[in-house]
């Protein structure tokens, strides 16, 4: 199968095609079979991409399953995975049924909202498994559009002033990642991502318009980068977009955004500016340090008073994100490893999140904490899987959501204590905010007369939830599951840029 | 045989949480029972069959990045073997006495299903306080210690609907979180400093851990103290210490079963038996360890003061449990760790008893949990009132003097005090803090006893004429625990604290070379010996004088010192401080950064931007509003487009 990749990416898409070309009339029947079809075309995917994980060599560090075509004007069309992309792949092809199943009962336009999570699937995957800048690009910004349209279209009340902010920051990044992009194609004259890793951009210091610029060069492609993936993270202060874009988005686009999209931005800095730019990276590594401590306190504190579930839930989304941008550039075992796994458990942790809030919008269609208490009183199972999934977010060892924030943390400690210290008080601040959430939602007596004929969880709903309480609980008890697939690839990274720029001895930054 | 002890209770717990549906009620939460009393059994095997020598068994690799590798393991050794008889020797005879308490439940509506959700979270409760005791390694432990407070979180709160045992459960998840946060830097610490997780590396390093230093914030502290000082932070958390100890009052929220269980015999002792585990590295770090002796002893003097004037009974228990524990730690500061498991152990008994008897008490009396309702119940309730007794004597220190003969408390509390005596100079400091706490622990005691038990009957006399004995399922478990409260001192002196102690306790505790505190505890002088007996007597005599002989009293003496009253009442204020400096300062800046920092300042700069800079921009977005969004859809492809015209120009060259 020496295009699985390829398989892999374009299984969606072809079967968005046949559903557009072939799934006419708006009927219920034609409904079913849309639903049908886009919950077995993106099973398939999933299978078949089992097929990846059971190829996969966890040995070897560099690129498997690698493809490579020359399509037009010579671009490469290139492919491959190596430890640490695979599971972002996995992650994407096992989130995607679950949502596809979460949004059985979506009734408008549910052609074209199948179609578009199918584009997406493709585009996403795409995006962790591009070998060449270009391809990347391409996936990377197209991957955005249907996200925009799923906002734009199926979103809430206030859906284009979401839609629209969630645009101008990207287009930001964008545009500074394509000029980064053009100068590395000049400087390295190749678009060919294996090539770059190898390549080594000037680090000597610049003049510009008078200002000495330290790291010259690799500083301005690292900032330039940095910028781009800082505002998919999203890290502070360039968060604002994401818990607009969550609260208007439909359920479904709320877990694929925070489950998988938001990953492409750490993805990026893994893949791009800690290789690429190894002595910018040093450089730099405080910066980003301090700004994810800003990012865990700031966003947790803020969490704390919202108002609203799902900006609640955003917001600690940011927080989360403050652990893995802090982990990255710790640049060791730990702190990649512990930042890997924290993408990978957020993806499932805030996917089940929304999914539970999304499950409270459709009964009671508010998103207001003061219009629900006692919620346990009618939904007791529920009450459960909320509890169980807002312990994992708060981060109880036993859980995926530990082993991320404890491995970025031993790494950070080993780097700068005092950002480490802070962070730390992350774990304090999001018991603070998660349970106290928790406690007002479901906890307390059922008085409201609004609520009194809520009903629990149905068995497709609770059908959702087993894949993920399951991979939840695995990746928490037996985390060596992940680390042993990402570890050999990891561990060569961390060799590499720790070789070239940052300093080996363990408590360099003090 | 561990590995049977580890899982039953996990066993119980899934078919009593998820079970109960398909083997109804009765049989599930029987499950669970009968589970936990086959571990209890096995562990007492363990415990009495138990060499001294430390056995490993690892059951599955757990984490694996990098030099930070760990095993869910389980540890066999000394102190391991202790710990497992507490726990599941108390957990099987709460999960017995809660078939009564939790009985009819008046708190709960008629056909709501309650009984099965609380037998599973205490089984699961006892399951991961047994993955803490059994673990060869930090991470392990912190995962029973985070699961211990999880189980403590979804107990205190189990009567969601009221609101302050929410509020109790998130305070006491939250300023347990502030232990492990403390704990959580020990680990990165020792880690750092070692490589390692595991305890056996980390003992083997930890000579050379304490002529070494780290870069830590603005110092470059020892790393073995540094990292002893982390650790007990922890410890603190978790045993309410003070300045973390203000959450156990409010914990007794929770069933009053759960308050035997974890909030008296158990969970809270979690913190004396990390410091005792972690003796390899404490006895290292000497200033580390005189910081834990002060700080016990500071909290066995402060909650033994504010015990003295609570009118719930429960409360006084909690306050009481508060400063028995400052004992243990004091115990642990100065280097006898043996004594301090010595007085862990028979604390579990005639502490749980003592919970499960005010339990007994207030489920006679309709749950009824202020003294000053109570009165003269000894004659409606003999058999509770003989149970409590017993607890109160072994608590207050009943025994002959000078000799190792008497009830549970009287000899490992004795054993605690005689030893700081011989603890060098902050020792005899703390000797005399704990005796004065002795004689405030006596007084608290008996003014439990004389109020609830004695004189005539006050407040509702329709809940009193219907006080009628609990059954049997809660007397039996009371009748266990009196017997260990009577013999557990007597009959193990000789292994805690006697001639066997070294041999006994072999190298699952270790003392330095210059440690010789137990030794020289025997030699004290007879008066030091005698000292705690009469504290205990004074106690008794004042509480007497109070409450039995002069009850106008305490009034009295209320008036004249009413600021020092009040203060006291109000458990010297510690909530109202915290929630002015911390609790407010959070909730104001979460709210300003939210509205001013994300609102004013970042999305303030981006609408000015969008506005003003960008002109084509805005008018796209008044566009949009008029609802084209595939219009708008369509320019973001034509902007792809572009990009990509471009790149393909440039590439293609």
């Amino acid at each position: 199968m020496e295009n699985l990749l390829s398989i892999i990416i374009f299984t969606p898409l072809v079967s968005a095609v046949i559903m557009a070309l072939f799934l006419p009339g708006d009927d219920r029947n034609a409904m079913m079979n849309v639903r049908i079809l886009a919950l077995v075309a993106t099973v398939t995917t999933f299978l078949i991409s089992l097929f990846l994980l059971a190829g996969f060599d966890r040995t070897e560090t560099g690129f498997q399953f690698v493809e490579e075509y020359t399509w037009l004007f010579g671009l490469k069309y290139k492919l491959g995975v190596d430890g640490i992309s695979i599971l972002f792949v996995m992650l994407t092809t096992f989130l995607m049924p679950v949502t596809i199943l979460a949004c059985w009962h979506v009734e408008t336009r549910v052609k074209e909202f199948m179609i578009t999570f199918l584009i997406l699937e493709t585009l996403m995957i795409g995006v962790f498994c591009a070998l060449d800048l270009v391809l990347f690009y391409f996936f990377f910004e197209s991957g955005l559009i249907p996200m925009f349209l799923i906002i734009g279209i199926w979103g809430g009340k206030n859906r284009l002033y979401a839609t629209f902010k969630f645009f101008l920051y990207t287009l930001l990044g964008s545009i500074l990642m394509l000029i980064a992009m053009i100068a590395l194609w000049v400087d390295a004259g190749t678009t060919d991502i294996v090539d770059l890793l190898g390549h080594r951009v000037s680090f000597m210091p610049l003049t510009l318009l008078g200002l000495e610029i330290h790291g010259g060069v690799q500083t301005i492609m690292w900032l330039a980068f940095f910028v781009s993936f800082a505002v998919k993270m999203p890290m502070w202060p360039v968060h604002t977009w994401l818990p607009d874009a969550h609260v208007e988005a439909p359920t479904g686009g709320s877990v694929i955004l925070a489950a998988i999209l938001l990953k492409m931005g750490g993805y990026g800095l893994l893949r791009f500016n800690l290789p690429m730019f190894p002595d910018a990276s040093a450089y730099l590594a405080p910066l980003v340090m301090w700004l994810s401590v800003i990012a865990i306190i700031y966003a947790s504190l803020v969490a704390m008073m919202q108002e609203d579930i799902k900006k609640l839930i955003a917001y600690s989304s940011v927080a989360h994100m403050g652990f893995v941008t802090m982990g990255i550039f710790a640049a060791n075992q730990q702190g990649l490893d512990g930042a890997i796994f924290q993408m990978l458990s957020h993806g499932l942790i805030s996917g089940a999140l929304f999914l539970c809030v999304g499950m409270l919008y459709d009964r009671k269609h508010t998103r207001l904490i003061d219009d629900y208490g006692g919620v346990v009183v009618r939904m007791p199972r529920y009450a459960m899987i909320l509890m169980f999934f807002t312990l994992a977010n708060v981060g109880l060892p036993g859980t995926s959501g530990f082993v991320g924030e404890f491995l970025t943390l031993a790494g950070v400690f080993k780097v700068n204590t005092w950002v480490a210290v802070f962070a730390a008080t992350g774990v304090i601040l999001s018991a603070a905010y998660a349970l106290w959430l928790y406690r007002r939602v479901v906890f307390g007596d059922l008085v409201r007369e609004s609520l009194q004929d809520l009903h629990d969880i149905t068995p497709r709903e609770r059908l959702v939830f087993v894949p993920l309480v399951f991979f939840t609980l695995l990746l928490g008890l037996y985390p060596a599951l992940v680390t042993d697939i990402i570890g050999a690839s990891v561990a060569a990274l961390v060799e590499q840029v720790t070789a070239e720029a940052f300093m080996p001895s363990p408590v360099a930054t003090q | 045989m561990e590995i049977i002890i580890l899982f039953a209770p996990v066993l119980g717990s899934l078919l009593s949480g998820f079970g109960h549906h398909l083997l109804g009620e009765r049989f599930a939460i029987s499950a669970a029972t009968a589970l936990l009393f086959l571990a209890a059994a096995l562990s007492w095997i363990v415990f009495l069959g138990h060499d001294g020598a430390t056995e490993t068994r690892s059951i599955v690799r757990f984490i694996d990045s990098g030099d930070l590798t760990a095993e869910w393991a389980i540890r066999v050794d000394r102190l391991t073997a202790i710990m497992l008889v507490v726990i599941t020797t108390v957990s099987a005879l709460v999960h017995l006495y809660s078939f009564g308490y939790m009985h009819n439940d008046p708190q709960w509506p008629e056909n709501e299903s309650y009984k099965p959700r609380f037998f599973a979270y205490l089984s699961f409760f006892t399951f991961a306080m047994l993955a803490l005791v059994t673990s060869d390694n930090l991470l392990q432990l912190f995962f029973g210690w985070e699961g211990v407070g999880v189980a403590s979180y979804l107990l205190i709160g189990f009567y969601y609907r009221k609101p302050s045992a929410n509020a109790a459960a998130i305070k006491a998840f939250i300023v347990n979180r502030v232990g492990d946060f403390g704990l959580l830097l020990g680990i990165f610490t020792l880690f750092l400093a070692t490589d390692a997780i595991t305890f056996d590396s980390i003992f083997a390093a930890a000579p050379q851990l304490a002529e070494r230093t780290i870069p830590f914030l603005w110092m470059s502290p020892n790393i073995a103290e540094l990292a002893a000082v982390l650790l007990f932070v922890g410890a603190a958390g978790k045993s309410a210490q003070l300045f973390l100890h203000t959450w156990l009052p409010d914990a007794m929220e929770g069933p009053t079963p759960v308050s035997a269980l974890i909030h008296a015999a158990t969970m809270v002792t979690a913190g004396v038996f990390l410091v005792c585990r972690m003796s390899p590295l404490f006895e290292f770090a000497p200033s580390a360890l005189a910081f834990v002796a002060v700080m016990g002893g500071a909290t066995a003097l402060f909650a033994a003061s504010v015990g003295l004037v609570q009118n719930d009974i429960k409360r006084v228990i909690a306050y009481s449990t508060c400063s028995q524990l400052g004992y243990m730690f004091v115990a642990t500061g100065i280097g006898a760790y043996q004594v301090a498991m010595f007085h862990l152990f028979t604390h579990a008994f005639f502490k749980a008893m003592l919970f499960l008897g005010a339990g007994s008490v207030i489920h006679a009396m309709h749950h009824e949990q202020d003294m000053r309702n109570y009165g003269g119940l000894r004659r409606r309730i003999p058999l509770t009132y003989a149970a409590m007794m017993i607890g109160t004597l072994a608590i207050t220190g009943v025994g002959l003097p000078l000799t190792h003969y008497g009830f549970a408390g009287f000899v490992s509390k004795d054993a605690i005090i005689e030893s700081s005596f011989a603890a060098g100079e902050l020792g005899t400091a703390l000797f005399w803090v704990l005796v004065l706490a002795a004689a405030m622990t006596s007084f608290y005691s008996w003014r439990l006893m004389f109020l609830t038990f004695f004189g005539h009957e006050r407040g509702d006399s329709h809940a009193h004429a219907n006080a009628h004995e609990s059954p049997s399922a809660m007397l039996i478990p009371l009748a266990v625990l009196a017997v260990g409260s009577v013999v557990a001192g007597t009959l193990w002196y000789d292994v805690f604290f006697g001639a066997r102690v070294e041999e006994w306790f072999a190298a699952s505790v270790f003392t330095g070379a210059g440690n010789h505190v137990i030794h020289d505890a025997h030699s004290v002088p007879k008066w030091v010996k005698a000292s705690p007996f009469a504290a205990m007597l004074v106690g008794l005599a004042i509480a007497w004088l109070f409450y039995i002989h002069r009850p106008d009293l305490p009034h009295r003496l209320a008036r004249v010192h009413r600021p020092l009253y009040i203060l006291l009442l109000n458990k010297w204020y510690f909530d109202e401080l915290y929630e002015v400096i911390l609790v407010r300062p959070a909730k104001w800046l979460g709210r300003r950064l939210w509205l001013t920092g994300d609102g004013r300042i970042i999305d303030g700069t981006l609408h000015l931007v969008a506005r003003q800079a960008v002109p084509r921009l805005s008018q796209l977005a008044g566009r949009l509003q008029s609802g084209y969004i595939f219009d708008y859809a369509f320019a973001v492809v034509i902007g792809m487009g572009v990009i990509l015209v471009i790149m393909l120009a440039l590439t293609g060259g």
